[in-house]
């Protein structure tokens, strides 16, 4: 199959060019046309994202979201990669979900699956996985996000194995007793509206905590690699960069919903604003936006949560914890920060930093590299419509607000896996 | 009854965020009127007729749903009573769907009871029609706070340089917050005191609202002192050592009282656990005011009605 993407720019050129992609590989730029050719209408080329962190709910929760649905929406959102979290049911903990889920997500012609697999069994934090299975399986990390790791013996002997196999285990840092019933940010807003809050210091004891353990092992000549997922507060992200000082094998990610959205969202008691950990202060927001540009955040992901509408319109108690939103991820870290960070670094940020948190080889564009890609128009500024999202949640915190730098065509394996119509 | 029907006022009673002064004061002026009503012999008016109020209880409570159904009976209004326990809330409904069905029925104004903080809020949001809070979560109960200040009122005849001491579990209480954000925008300065488990530090930043650990100095000059419930499931949360060390330190008794005002009234929202958070001999010595609260609180409710229904739009 052939394929010539034309009228695009490369990220950080203004000249019009061409690539030409066969069998899965970028063949070479400027080239005769051939085969199918498709308009790029000046677009700017980048290599496809990759998502370290969503929720596809599948199997057993697939009225939330399921792999056509969530797969379809990472390339809508100019995905090409997609780690999708073990916290279903059953929980993804057994070599045969693993396969049954690949084979599936191989017939779609979306994103690129990858799961994770739980670290402990049934994710329970008190007995390790098979994790040797797991990888065989085809399993590219180790995880119990949805659930805190309060057990750290276990989580130990996890990061020993983990390491032993190559592999990264990510954790949802959160002390779940100190968190307690908390489920906004705890302070002044959380106070003043009479809602139970979840303190910064319950996600930075925790973050001290699992440096400690790999700082440990790290002094016993056994280094092991520990990502911290979704960091949402000031005081964790300063542990993260004293532990990289330390040469420690430590990597961390941040949401763009934590970069935008503070602790007021809350004030209209909307669910949708409900996140875990959750929306902190501007301060937080401010200094987890120094860490992108420091380098002491590695990477992006958007920690893609999808529910139904109806969990969503419940109490603050009582709604779920998420907000799904892996099609907006680049337009709204263009429109807000485009200026700030620089096209390049956001795009850095969502392709070359998470291959090397996971250790992959950093995708290129280069003649012979794999010919995942996606197109952006940077320029038209659209409205933000849920009912047009591919996921099955069709809701989100930025309905009705205008955004620029929205994918147009995303290529995975050499074949569209979107275009926008 | 003067309260003039314009459509700048509030048409929901879920905080006092958005209320003036002028408006809060018009309802305790309202209050009186209906504290009259109530002595006739003839305890009813017309003045919401017609009118079909639903009392939607998602979480337990006799007095308050009594006093707000008696309050919109005697407004003549009709009365629709939902309690979750024995609803399909019990069957997974959401509350988006109860409130969407019950507001079928034609429901005029919604009077709100739940167990999640912003619950009124979002039945304002589904329903469209006017709501008033009768708690949520640790949010505000409004309709209380009005009535302990009317309370206070009554005996002074004006908020106005007025202090009120309010001890106990000041986290987990709607009525304190209620109070917190009301009384101040009356003129009445506002004290908070529990221990510190039960104190959060934040409550300090509202206008008017100090906090303090130290139970002497929160009534010293008080001239009006609250003991709020302490709930037994407070021990197993790990915030008290226990209920005797709590009792021996917070308690409103006779002892306390001597450091307020000479002329200080003792309150509490009730129910009560005598001889906990408040002695029995506080809770019907010649200072309290608690059964005069609940009298007050139906007048309150009344005119909260009355001032929300009557003239809408």
């Amino acid at each position: 199959m052939i394929i010539t993407i034309t009228n695009i720019k490369r990220v950080g050129s203004d000249e019009l060019t061409s690539v030409t992609i066969e069998n899965g590989v970028i063949k070479g730029w400027n080239l005769p046309e051939d085969g199918e050719v498709i308009d790029g209408h000046g677009g700017t080329v980048a290599p496809a994202l990759i998502e370290l962190h969503a929720h596809l709910r599948e199997p057993g929760q697939t009225q939330k979201e399921d792999l056509a649905s969530g797969l379809a929406a990472a390339a809508a959102g100019g995905y090409g990669t997609v780690v999708c979290m073990p916290n279903t049911s059953p929980v993804i903990d057994d070599p045969a979900i693993v396969r049954s889920l690949l084979e599936k997500a191989g017939t779609l012609g979306q994103a690129r699956l990858k799961p994770a697999a739980a670290l402990t069994r049934g994710q329970q934090g008190e007995a390790l996985a098979e994790l040797t299975y797991l990888k065989n399986a085809g399993a590219v990390m180790f995880t119990d996000d949805g659930r805190t790791n309060e057990n750290a013996r276990v989580l130990r002997l996890g990061l020993e194995t983990a390491a032993s196999l190559g592999m990264v285990v990510s954790v949802h840092a959160e002390d779940a007793s100190l968190r307690a019933d908390g489920v906004m940010n705890e302070g002044a807003v959380s106070e003043a509206l009479g809602v139970p809050g979840n303190p910064a210091a319950a996600e930075a004891a925790r973050v001290a905590r699992d440096i400690e353990i790999v700082a440990g092992l790290a002094a016993q000549g056994r280094p092991v690699r520990l990502h911290v997922q979704h960091l949402s507060t000031a005081r964790a992200l300063d542990l993260v960069r004293d532990a990289k000082k330390r040469g420690l094998g430590v990597t961390c990610e941040v949401c763009p919903h934590h970069l935008t959205l503070t602790d007021e969202a809350l004030r209209a008691f909307d669910a949708v604003y409900k996140v875990a950990p959750p929306l902190r202060t501007q301060a937080d927001a401010d200094h987890l936006l120094e860490g992108l540009r420091d380098g002491s955040v590695d990477c992006l992901a958007t920690d893609h949560a999808p529910h139904t509408r109806a969990e969503k319109e419940r109490d603050l108690l009582d709604a779920p914890s998420g907000i799904a939103y892996i099609e907006l991820a680049f337009p709204l870290m263009y429109t807000r920060f485009g200026e700030s960070l620089g096209l390049e670094k956001i795009v850095e940020l969502l392709t070359a930093a998470p291959a090397r948190v996971m250790g992959w080889p950093e995708p290129t564009l280069d003649t012979g590299a794999p010919a995942d890609l996606v197109v952006f128009d940077l320029d038209t500024q659209r409205e933000v419509k849920p009912t047009e999202f591919k996921s099955k949640a069709k809701f989100t915190p930025w309905a009705g607000e205008t955004l620029k730098g929205w994918p147009v065509l995303t290529v995975v394996d050499g074949k569209v896996a979107y275009r926008r119509e | 009854m003067t309260a003039a029907a314009t459509s700048a006022r509030p048409r929901h009673l879920l905080d006092f965020q958005d209320w003036s002064p002028e408006r809060l004061t018009a309802i305790l002026d309202n209050a009186d009127t209906m504290l009259q009503v109530l002595d006739r012999p003839v305890k009813k008016v017309p003045a919401l007729q017609g009118l079909t109020i639903c009392t939607a209880f998602f979480e337990n409570s006799t007095r308050t749903r009594t006093s707000f159904e008696l309050a919109a009976r005697r407004m003549s209004a009709d009365v629709m009573t939902f309690a979750a326990g024995a609803s399909s809330v019990s069957k997974g409904e959401s509350l988006r769907d109860t409130i969407e069905v019950l507001t079928q029925y034609k429901v005029d104004a919604y009077i709100v009871r739940h167990h999640a903080s912003g619950a009124a809020h979002l039945v304002h949001q589904y329903s469209g029609k006017p709501v008033i809070n009768a708690g949520d979560g640790r949010r505000a109960h409004p309709t209380q706070a009005l009535l302990d200040a009317y309370t206070v009122r009554q005996e002074y005849g004006s908020l106005e340089g007025k202090t009120v001491a309010i001890l106990g579990d000041v986290r987990h209480s709607r009525v304190a917050r209620s109070n917190a954000e009301l009384l101040p925008k009356l003129g009445a300065k506002v004290i908070l005191c529990g221990p510190a488990t039960l104190l959060p530090a934040d409550l300090g930043a509202l206008p008017g609202v100090t906090l303090t650990t130290d139970p002497v100095q929160a009534v010293r000059g008080a001239h009006a002192v609250m003991a709020l419930r302490l709930q037994q499931e407070r021990m197993t949360g790990g915030y008290l050592g226990s209920l005797q060390e709590y009792a021996d330190t917070y308690q409103v008794n006779e002892a306390l009282m001597g450091h307020a005002e000479s002329g200080a009234i003792v309150l509490h929202p009730g129910p009560m656990n005598r001889d906990v958070e408040i002695s029995a001999e506080a809770a019907d010595g010649p200072r309290s005011r608690i059964l005069k609260q609940v009298e007050n609180g139906q007048a309150i409710r009344m005119s909260v009605l009355y001032h929300l229904l009557v003239g809408r739009d």
